[in-house]
């Protein structure tokens, strides 16, 4: 009996030639904030697509809940949470239709409905704009409004994909305390970044992703040991990482460059 | 405060019983509806602005070839021919460009959460389609009002309104599914308005919207008998006017509608994900 709640097995995904993400294995126990970080185009994206039935895999094998995730997609779905790297909130329309909408796809009793969603719009502090139109949000209060609703159907698998592009210090750092929150009441997240301060304030584990390529997988702190000692910051033990596996300069090509940028626009 | 995360939901979608999976696969299929009209509640002007083309249409083109008496119409006069015609033509108008809204929200993000979610890939293609049927009867009552301003023989039997808005709701639904398929498969906006361009003018003058098949070369025949759009104009055609007929009969044009949607929204629901890749 494992306490594994997601798995990827030799996971592979092909674009034409190039394999974006290329035999990749890992497990995710209960409970854990588990962490992708790399560069951008180097993955991670693509694997949380993966995972979450969005994309197939190339070859190799997804476990979500116990789920093959590309035999039994509608059972994973059920399970998992998804706040997707770009705008997800619909700015068309107010925060409370928003999160009523997602409640009412989720098939959440009417009597729970309404009791979830003030619940919700309290905890991200959202209840004095919940009629305004999502598109007079600024960019926190966006990604607050997103978490919200995609934590509304209890997932037990929260996949957050860079949660925190383009939002100012203060923003980010109130998305770390709605998600440790989030995690502490049993919810496994998944999450990418790029922010490796992020990945070390938040994460019980951290796979440090390159080319595709799962380059180290560990703790914060052991990461940090196995390069020098506990005190050096993060970015020291990825630009060791980076340096051994990299001869030029690795930043994403012009369209992850582009989709980036976006992003943080409308966000910011 | 955050309550209660690990106490999963009952499990309702998991209901085995094939009537209860039907209900849930409707109800959501209407939440998606519900969604869209919220968005239009928010926003009605382009319902307003789509009301200029129709009006020039039977303004000016209407209009010049009444007097021409050029095309033979039966008992009708050109107005009362080409009425339901450009009621048809709108409708199409409205939902062969649905497509871009599918590329604006796929550029957005917001397909990917959707698609992420347990909601059917059908329930989500329909509920779209027929939530495009509901802007496009916004048209029906401009160009009923229209028509009244210009004499047209319109029937107001409570039935023919409520066939009216059947038939524009379900062509809708099956033309800005067609749009959907399209966007799916080209993926950018630039694409999709030169294709949305160059199959809507077949589509429309390959019909008989504003004039009748009969006057048509035969291969151009072949192609409006394949053409949903002309079951469509001769269903309107048959209830919008007074004493109208139909050439192929309501029951035959409203079958060939709702198969075709039937057809459309199977292929939309497997080539929707695709959008998300």
């Amino acid at each position: 009996m494992t306490n594994t709640i997601l798995e990827a097995k030799n996971l592979t995904k092909k674009f034409g030639d190039i394999k974006a993400v290329d035999s990749i294995s890992f497990a995710i126990d209960k409970g854990e904030v588990f962490g992708i970080v790399g560069p951008n185009g180097a993955g991670k994206t693509t694997t949380i697509k993966i995972l979450t039935t969005l994309l197939p895999p190339t070859s190799g094998e997804a476990f979500a809940g116990g789920y093959n995730v590309v035999k039994f997609p509608s059972k994973v779905r059920r399970i998992i949470g998804y706040v997707p790297q770009l705008l997800s909130a619909d700015g068309t329309l107010s925060g409370y239709e928003n999160l009523l909408m997602f409640a009412k796809l989720y098939d959440i009793p009417k009597k729970e409905r309404e009791k979830r969603i003030s619940e919700s719009l309290h905890f991200m502090g959202l209840e004095a704009s919940a009629d305004k139109l999502v598109k007079s949000y600024s960019g926190g209060m966006i990604r607050r409004l997103e978490i919200a609703q995609s934590v509304l159907h209890r997932p037990a698998i929260l996949f957050l994909d860079e949660p925190t592009i383009g939002l100012d210090p203060v923003a980010r750092e109130a998305v770390w305390e709605y998600v440790k929150v989030i995690a502490q009441h049993g919810t496994t997240v998944l999450m990418t970044t790029h922010y490796l301060e992020e990945a070390d304030a938040m994460c019980s584990r951290i796979a440090i992703m390159i080319r595709g390529r799962i380059a180290a997988i560990d703790s914060p702190l052991n990461l940090k040991l196995s390069v020098g000692d506990k005190n050096i910051s993060l970015n020291k033990v990825f630009e060791s990482y980076i340096d051994k596996s990299i001869d030029s300069e690795e930043s994403g090509n012009y369209k992850d460059v582009s989709r980036t940028r976006r992003t943080a626009k409308r966000l910011g | 405060m955050y309550q209660e995360l690990d106490a999963l939901p009952k499990d309702l979608a998991e209901k085995t019983n094939l009537i209860a999976g039907f209900l849930s696969f409707f109800r959501k299929t209407l939440v998606i509806t519900e969604l869209e009209v919220r968005k239009l509640r928010h926003d009605p002007t382009e319902l307003f602005t789509r009301a200029i083309q129709p009006a020039l249409w039977m303004l000016v083109f209407g209009e010049v070839f009444s007097r021409v008496r050029a095309i033979p119409t039966g008992n009708f006069g050109y107005l009362d021919f080409m009425a339901p015609g450009i009621l048809a033509q709108s409708v199409l108008f409205v939902a062969i460009f649905y497509g871009i809204g599918i590329i604006w929200e796929r550029d957005l993000g917001i397909v990917h959460k959707f698609l992420a979610s347990p909601v059917p890939r059908a329930a989500l293609v329909l509920g779209k389609a027929l939530s495009a049927g509901i802007r496009a009867l916004s048209q029906g009552i401009i160009i009923y009002i229209l028509s009244l301003l210009l004499g047209v023989h319109i029937s107001f039997a409570p039935l023919s309104i409520l066939g009216i808005i059947l038939v524009i709701i379900i062509s809708a639904a099956l033309f800005s599914t067609l749009s959907l398929i399209i966007a799916c498969i080209v993926k950018t906006r630039e694409r999709f308005m030169g294709i949305g361009q160059v199959i809507t003018m077949p589509l429309f003058f390959a019909s008989n919207a504003i004039y009748p098949v009969a006057i048509m070369p035969d291969w151009l025949k072949v192609i409006a008998h394949i053409n949903p759009l002309t079951y469509q104009v001769d269903a309107l055609r048959s209830l919008m006017l007074i004493g109208g007929t139909s050439m192929y009969g309501l029951t035959f044009d409203i079958s060939i509608l709702i198969i075709s949607l039937f057809i459309l929204i199977v292929i939309g629901a497997k080539i929707y994900p695709n959008v998300a890749r």
